[in-house]
Formats: C-alpha cells, sequence, structure tokens
C-alpha cells in the first residue's frame, strides 16, 4: 500500500514534493448495526502547491476523508488505521496526524494553522452570534502572536482580497447579513488567514449558484497559486474538477478506485466506474436521447459486494472473477495513473482478462 | 410584458390551442413595517409579468440563479400561490379555463390534473405512512377509487416507476434517495396528470441516479402524454430534457427560446453569462465567467433593467426604460433586451 510517488524515491524528495501524504487510511464508525468502513484503505497524496480533487458520489467517504486529515471524526467513528502524513514547508520532520493525541498542541497547531479547512454550508460554519471580524480575528489571535489591532487589520486585509466590497464596514457585521456568496467568501477568508499549507475545501460551492460558484473557484485558484497552498477539494460535480484540479482522485465505497491527473481520469477514465459517470452526466449526447445511466443505486455501506464492490453496477463484469476474494489493489497503468481494476493494468492476470480470451 | 400572444409561441400554431396559455403573471409580496400601524414599506416582484404558452407534450424549462423567481412562477401557475394579476389559461380538452380567476372551490376537481414533483425525496414524503399509503391517498382524497381498484392502481404506477409491488407495506426511511424520488413521481402520476411541474425534481440525486430519474421522467413523458415544466438550476439537465427553456432573472423572463437556439445561440447578456459560468467536464476547456456581483434583491430592484448593474454590454436606456420579451428578428428566440430592440 504505497503512495502514488514509486517506492524507489527516497524520503527527502517526498518531503519536498508533497505536503501531505495518505497511506492506508481506515476511518470506521462502530454503530449498533455492526462496523460501518466509511474509508477504508485509502492512500493519497497531495503534491506541494497543487490541487487534489476527491471526487464521489454521496456515501463514499470523500468528507470522512477529509475530516479524518483534521482529526475531526467523532465518536462512534474511529481512525482505525493508517498514516496521514503532513510535511511542513520549512523542512522539520513530518509530523503522523493520525497518531497525535487527542490534546496534543501540536494538533491544535496543525488544526487551522498548517491546515485548514472550507466547510460546505458556510450558515452552519460561521457562528450566528458573532460577528464576522470577531470570527477572523479569533483564528489569528490563535495561531500567531499579534496584537488585537493588527489582527483586525489582517482581517480587514483578507476580506478585500477574497472580494467583499466595503471589508471595513462588512466586518463588523453579522453573517446572517451577508448574502450565501459572501457567506462563502467569509468562510475562505478564515481558512486562509493563517496562512496556511494545506487548505481542505469540502464541496465549497455545491450550496451555491453556478455565476458564484464561478467566482468561488476563481477566487480559491488565485489565492491558492498566491500562497503557494496546497489544496484538497472535495466535490461530486465532475465539472468543478475539471476547472480545478491538477490531480485527482475517485471514490467509491470508501476505497479510491482511480487516481491520476485531471486529463488523465476525465478525458481518459480507466475504472469501469469512472467511465460510467462520464457518461451517465446530462448534456453530453443528444438531447432527448437515453441517458447511459448507472444501474442499481449505490449500495450501503454495511453491505458491501464480495470483490469488486463495484461489479454489481458494472458494464464490464466478468461473472467469476470480478464478484469474489478481496477488492483489487489499485495498479499501477501505462500512463503512470493507478486503477484498482481487474480487467485494467500490467497485473498478472488482469493482463489475461483484457485482452480477448481466445483458447 | 407587452409581447403579442403570437409571437411568444408561432412555431405551433398549428397544433391547436395550448395546454397553458400564462399572460402577465404576477406574484407580488407586500413587505409590511412593524408595529400596530402596519405600513406597507415595500414591495417584493417575485414574479413579475410572465408570459409564454405552452404545448401539450413539451417540457419547458424554467431556470434562473436562487431568488430569480422560477419557482414561485411555478407555483402561482398551479395556483399554490394566489397570482397577484394575470391569466393562467389551462385547456386540457375539456374547455379553456383560467386558472388565476378561479375561487378556491372551482379549483379542487382541476387539481388532479395539475401535478408536483418536489426537490427533496427526504423531506416530501410523509415518514409515518407506507409507500402504499402515500401513493393511494392522493386517489382517496379526490375519490376516485377505492378497495380492489384502488390496489391495483397503487401496483400498476409502482411498477410504471420501477419499484415493486411489494414495496407498499414499506416506509420512506428504508428507500435510497432515487428510489424515494420514484415514489414521488408515482404519487404524482396516480392522477394521470396532463401537466407535471418538476421543481427541482432530479438536483438532490447523485450524479448515476440522477441519469435514471431522467430517463424515467422521458419514458413517462412519451407513455403518458405529459406536459413538463421542468424548474432547475442545472443547465445541462434542461438542456438534456426540454424542449423550451426560458430564462428567469429577478421575476422576469428574460430569454424564451427553443433548447438549441438558446444553448447554441444565446441573445440575453445574462443567458450568456449563465451558460459561461458552467464548468465544462473537459479540463482544456476554461471557464470564460467574468460577470461579477449577484442576483439583484427583488425587493430592491433597480430601474430599467434588472441586469443592467452587472451587464457587460449596457448601454444609454439599460437604466432607464424596462426592456420588453419581444421576438429576435430572423429567429425563434425572444429576448428582453435593449441590444435587440428594432432589430
Amino acid at each position: 500500500m504505497s503512495a502514488s510517488a514509486s517506492p524507489a524515491v527516497p524520503p527527502s524528495t517526498l518531503d519536498t514534493r508533497h505536503s501531505l501524504l495518505i497511506q492506508d487510511l481506515r476511518t470506521h464508525f462502530f454503530t449498533e448495526e455492526g462496523c460501518i468502513p466509511a474509508v477504508d484503505g485509502v492512500s493519497l497524496s497531495v503534491p506541494r502547491g497543487k490541487v487534489l480533487a476527491i471526487v464521489g458520489e454521496s456515501g463514499c467517504g470523500k468528507s470522512v476523508t477529509s475530516f479524518s486529515i483534521l482529526r475531526l471524526i467523532r465518536r462512534p467513528g474511529r481512525i482505525v488505521g493508517g498514516k496521514i502524513l503532513f510535511h511542513p514547508r520549512d523542512g522539520s520532520p513530518a509530523i503522523d496526524i493520525a497518531a497525535l493525541d487527542e490534546k496534543d498542541d501540536l494538533l491544535y497547531r496543525v488544526r487551522g494553522g498548517y491546515i485548514s479547512m472550507i466547510f460546505q454550508e458556510p450558515m452552519s460554519a460561521l457562528s450566528p452570534v458573532h460577528t464576522v471580524g470577531n470570527q477572523i480575528c479569533e483564528a489569528i489571535l490563535l495561531h500567531q502572536d499579534v496584537s488585537g489591532e493588527e489582527a483586525r487589520a489582517r482581517a480587514i486585509e483578507m476580506l478585500r482580497k477574497v472580494g467583499i466590497p466595503g471589508a471595513e464596514r462588512r466586518i463588523d457585521q453579522y453573517p446572517h447579513e451577508l448574502s450565501g456568496g459572501m457567506r462563502q467568501r467569509v468562510v475562505i477568508a478564515m481558512a486562509l488567514v493563517c496562512n496556511p499549507e494545506v487548505l481542505i475545501a469540502d464541496e465549497p460551492t455545491t450550496a451555491l449558484d453556478v455565476t458564484i460558484q464561478a467566482q468561488i473557484l476563481k477566487l480559491i485558484k488565485d489565492l491558492q497559486q498566491e500562497q503557494g497552498a496546497s489544496v484538497v477539494f472535495i466535490t461530486h460535480d465532475l465539472g468543478v474538477v475539471a476547472q480545478i484540479a491538477d490531480e485527482v482522485a475517485v471514490m467509491y465505497l470508501g476505497k479510491v478506485v482511480e487516481r491520476g491527473s485531471v486529463r488523465q481520469v476525465l478525458k481518459n477514465p480507466q475504472h469501469p466506474y469512472t467511465a460510467s459517470l462520464l457518461k451517465s452526466l446530462p448534456g453530453q449526447g443528444k438531447p432527448g436521447e437515453r441517458l447511459p445511466a448507472i444501474r442499481g443505486s449505490v449500495p450501503s455501506l454495511n453491505a458491501i459486494p464480495s470483490g469488486c464492490p463495484f461489479h454489481p453496477r458494472c458494464p464490464e463484469y466478468v461473472p467469476g472473477r470480478c464478484d469474489v476474494g478481496a477488492p483489487p489493489a489499485m495498479r499501477l497503468l501505462e500512463d503512470g495513473r493507478e486503477a484498482a481494476c481487474l480487467l485494467r493494468g500490467a497485473g498478472d492476470e488482469g493482463r489475461v482478462a483484457s485482452e480477448e480470451t481466445q483458447p | 410584458m407587452t409581447a403579442q400572444p403570437s409571437t411568444l409561441d408561432t412555431r405551433h400554431s398549428s397544433l391547436g390551442p395550448p395546454l397553458l396559455r400564462v399572460r402577465g403573471l404576477c406574484k407580488h409580496f407586500p413587505i409590511w413595517s412593524k408595529g400596530f400601524l402596519r405600513k406597507q414599506v415595500g414591495l417584493v416582484k417575485a414574479v413579475d409579468e410572465v408570459s409564454f404558452d405552452l404545448q401539450r407534450g413539451e417540457t419547458l424549462g424554467l431556470v434562473g440563479e436562487s431568488g430569480s423567481g422560477k419557482t414561485t412562477c411555478a407555483r402561482t401557475i398551479l395556483r399554490a400561490l394566489q397570482p397577484t394579476r394575470g391569466e393562467v389559461v389551462f385547456d386540457d380538452g375539456a374547455g379553456a379555463v383560467d386558472l388565476a380567476a378561479l375561487p378556491e372551490g372551482a379549483l379542487k376537481p382541476l387539481r388532479p390534473k395539475m401535478q408536483m414533483i418536489f426537490q427533496d425525496p427526504f423531506s416530501s414524503l410523509n415518514p409515518r405512512m407506507t409507500v402504499g399509503q402515500i401513493v393511494a391517498e392522493p386517489l382517496q382524497i379526490h375519490r376516485i377509487a377505492k378497495g380492489q381498484e384502488l390496489d391495483d392502481r397503487v401496483v400498476d404506477i409502482l411498477r410504471k416507476v420501477g419499484l415493486k409491488p411489494e414495496h407498499r407495506q414499506r416506509y420512506p426511511h428504508a428507500f435510497s434517495g432515487g428510489q424515494r424520488q420514484r415514489i414521488g413521481i408515482a404519487r404524482t402520476l396516480i392522477m394521470r396528470p396532463s401537466l407535471v411541474v418538476a421543481d427541482e425534481a432530479v438536483s438532490a440525486l447523485d450524479v448515476s441516479v440522477q441519469a435514471q430519474v431522467i430517463n424515467l421522467l422521458a419514458d413517462l413523458q412519451q407513455e403518458f402524454g405529459l406536459t413538463y415544466i421542468f424548474v432547475a438550476h442545472d443547465l445541462s439537465v434542461v438542456r438534456h430534457i426540454c424542449t423550451r427553456v426560458a430564462v428567469m432573472y429577478a421575476g422576469k423572463v428574460v430569454e424564451l427560446a427553443p433548447t438549441e437556439e438558446l444553448f447554441g445561440n444565446p441573445r440575453h447578456p445574462y443567458t450568456q453569462a449563465l451558460l459561461s459560468a458552467v464548468p465544462n467536464v473537459d479540463p482544456d476547456v476554461k471557464l470564460r465567467f467574468d460577470v461579477s456581483g449577484e442576483v439583484a434583491d427583488a425587493g430592491r430592484l433597480p430601474a430599467g433593467c434588472s441586469f443592467h448593474p452587472r451587464c457587460p454590454r449596457r448601454f444609454e436606456p439599460c437604466d432607464k426604460e424596462t426592456p420588453a420579451l419581444i421576438p429576435v428578428a430572423n429567429s425563434p428566440s425572444c429576448t428582453a433586451c435593449h441590444l435587440y430592440r428594432g432589430a
């Protein structure tokens, strides 16, 4: 279960190329119905200064992955295995966030300092009883050694940067006085004010109109490039992925099923799930034609099918191969991307199956 | 308004009277001051002078950003809201009636013919009723069927939407989002309506399930000869299933055109902006969106064209005169923009 970089790369180069390395992360929820493996063996790497998009349908574990990175998983959920290695920019030793104690000072420094998060629903991410300014200043005062006045000045500057007109006036307003798009800008300002090295954006534009979404995407991209931050961008919208991501990881039922550059994954998908997902998007074929929908629906996490978890819905399903044994591991394909499909890649049996089986 | 009835839809004139003829429809909400002496201090023009025709078997898309009035427009047409002004003439072959002018009591016999599919399949189904009860309820309310006939019709419609008869005994919580939306569709179609208003009916669904429900809606339209008003903010869904599209901005229809024309050759600067904001799944097609600002507040609309403060192509009359929805010369489109005045 190594990360995307080939094992030959020495650890020192790894550190400079990746901000975040997730290795075999397992986050399970222990409920009355049994153990729910919401994230089960996820390995990801976030290249420094790049945007990694995690895509998938609801229930695939993309949000649980992002919450795990900041250790925001609450009971009955728990990280039961794996490593989350954060490599600070200054070259100091990597921090395994998954192994930190709940009350460790380092965890508090990481959370909101080194790594910060933009949440999906700006109204619930902001406190309704504190002004916008107080909420942004709180983050500054927690993580930086500055005076109250200095913090306020920085907050105003940040609000201006995220494109809020009249920042001096807006800073003393409450979230309910702002529109949805403005609130999301405030949340972004709050996340970026401490100059994080890694920014996690969990569906930051899902609740917004397309026009506001376009503005926010441009803003995140601009600020990311300006500050040189690495971004983990969680979304279910493949169009958004195409516009913002450098690298893409596609998740299904708690596992990464395909990983590669944005062009590789979206233009030439290899895993049948990625391919089917792209085909089922409306607006590509002729209007009025039947959409090539994926059959069935996402199974629940306490009844994951045997073998490849996608086999009951897969258009290329081979009985007796795909539905037996352990779920397929990620395989390196020729173009350097990885897919978890028995029918793809240079794997021993994989090659046999991908060719026409002539006796 | 002021658009002549004939200009709003000339292509279908050979098909006989339209199923729905909407003229000058307005829904205004007054804002009252606080206190004992309540004075009116404002007026939100949620829907303002909307006119269009809807032919049998057609699917009209109603698109726009949140707050543009698309849902209010759809609800006013169905008389879920009392219109402030205007005409909604409904004619399904049994004689034309103006829904906007009918008293509440006279509406009930017409209700089965106009049904609605809701956005959220989680909150639109009563969790304490079984699927069988939910789907049968409209028939019982209107005393259309009972006993064995009721049961047969429920089973029949459940099969049509891709559910199984044994699902009748289960409760909504046992179903996935896509299946719940199918239950909602079954409840709608069991009345054999002629007009179905789908208000963001597929927005809450995951992509793979969304495609299934879109296919189902298309199949059912064929089978039952349904006419849809499809309210949505997702433009690619609208492009796929609608025959014509009305773009709304701040309560007004700013462009009304056949789907291919609207997407291939958008006229109104707002339509152009909206289309350019949709992210393409091809990473090499970059977003070109460059319109700042947000949707105008329907309670404090700017003078003239509501879009003019954000419009990249505004000129002299835009902040004074409100443009009317008029046909664009040599095209099937209608648009409300001074750029096309007298063209």
